[in-house]
């Protein structure tokens, strides 16, 4: 797992990188949480662009951010997205549940 | 049913697998020629189904899981994954996107992932005895 993050005018910025599959979830869900708590952001994006794969694991990744975010009165947000994750979230309808910024054709 | 080519994978039910699985038999479809999508689609239906072994089928101890590849004549990739876990109690509601008995971390979306994203599956599960989940990809043949 791989993560960085940045805090700018109310937004977290939290870029995922690799494969996001169910070995590394739960601490991904575990860091996005405590940094939402530490920084209180507005709005919270998702950064997707090096996530090369990732399986349904990472719907609840996004699950969980959005609890986190929807607790705060706050937004959330995904970028950057591939085919791959992005085939999977439409699998999942989480479209329609987060904004996705923008997708890489 | 004839076949062109296959390959068996045994491997114990550690997270640290799931990668390893799913690139094995990402790796072993190359010699079909697949498209980015259709191998993405492979990867994606391969890391489900090891990861519902991995937290359902041995939950807190370790077992074995057997992958089964084979390439079918008609260009189609046939995948065969077993464990011999305590299996599914009620297979109707596990299959029910969003329904999940592992917590948190799991979404419930696994099983409707591996239909969305396979040509064919089919799942067998005896309670104490194991889960056998059957998926079939036809993959295009490229002009």
């Amino acid at each position: 797992m791989h993560l960085t993050s940045y805090l700018q005018d109310g937004t977290l910025t939290v870029a995922l990188s690799g494969e996001i599959d169910h070995h590394c979830a739960k601490n991904y869900i575990q860091s996005i949480a405590s940094k939402i708590e530490a920084y209180s952001p507005k709005l919270c994006i998702l950064d997707f662009q090096d996530v090369s794969f990732m399986d349904s694991s990472g719907i609840a990744v996004v699950i969980n951010t959005l609890r986190s975010m929807t607790r705060l009165d706050g937004h959330l947000e995904l970028s950057g997205l591939n085919a791959q994750p992005m085939k999977v979230f439409r699998t999942s309808g989480i479209d329609k549940l987060v904004k996705i910024k923008e997708e890489i054709k | 049913m004839k076949f062109d080519n296959y390959m068996t994978l045994e491997f114990p039910s550690k997270s640290t697998n799931e990668g390893f699985a799913r690139s094995a038999v990402a790796c072993f479809a190359a010699q079909m020629d697949p498209t980015l999508e259709e191998l993405g689609d492979i990867r994606t239906a391969v890391s489900e189904a090891v990861t519902n072994c991995i937290v359902h089928a041995y939950p807190g101890q370790l077992g074995t899981i057997t992958i089964r590849c084979r390439i079918l004549k008609n260009n189609t990739l046939d995948i065969v994954i077993k464990d011999k876990g305590i299996g599914i109690e009620n297979l109707e509601k596990a299959r029910t996107p969003m329904f999940t008995t592992g917590g948190a971390d799991r979404s419930g979306m696994g099983f409707t992932i591996m239909e969305s994203f396979m040509s064919s599956f089919s799942v067998k599960s005896k309670p104490g005895k194991g889960t056998t989940v059957h998926m079939r990809r036809v993959l295009q043949r490229r002009k």
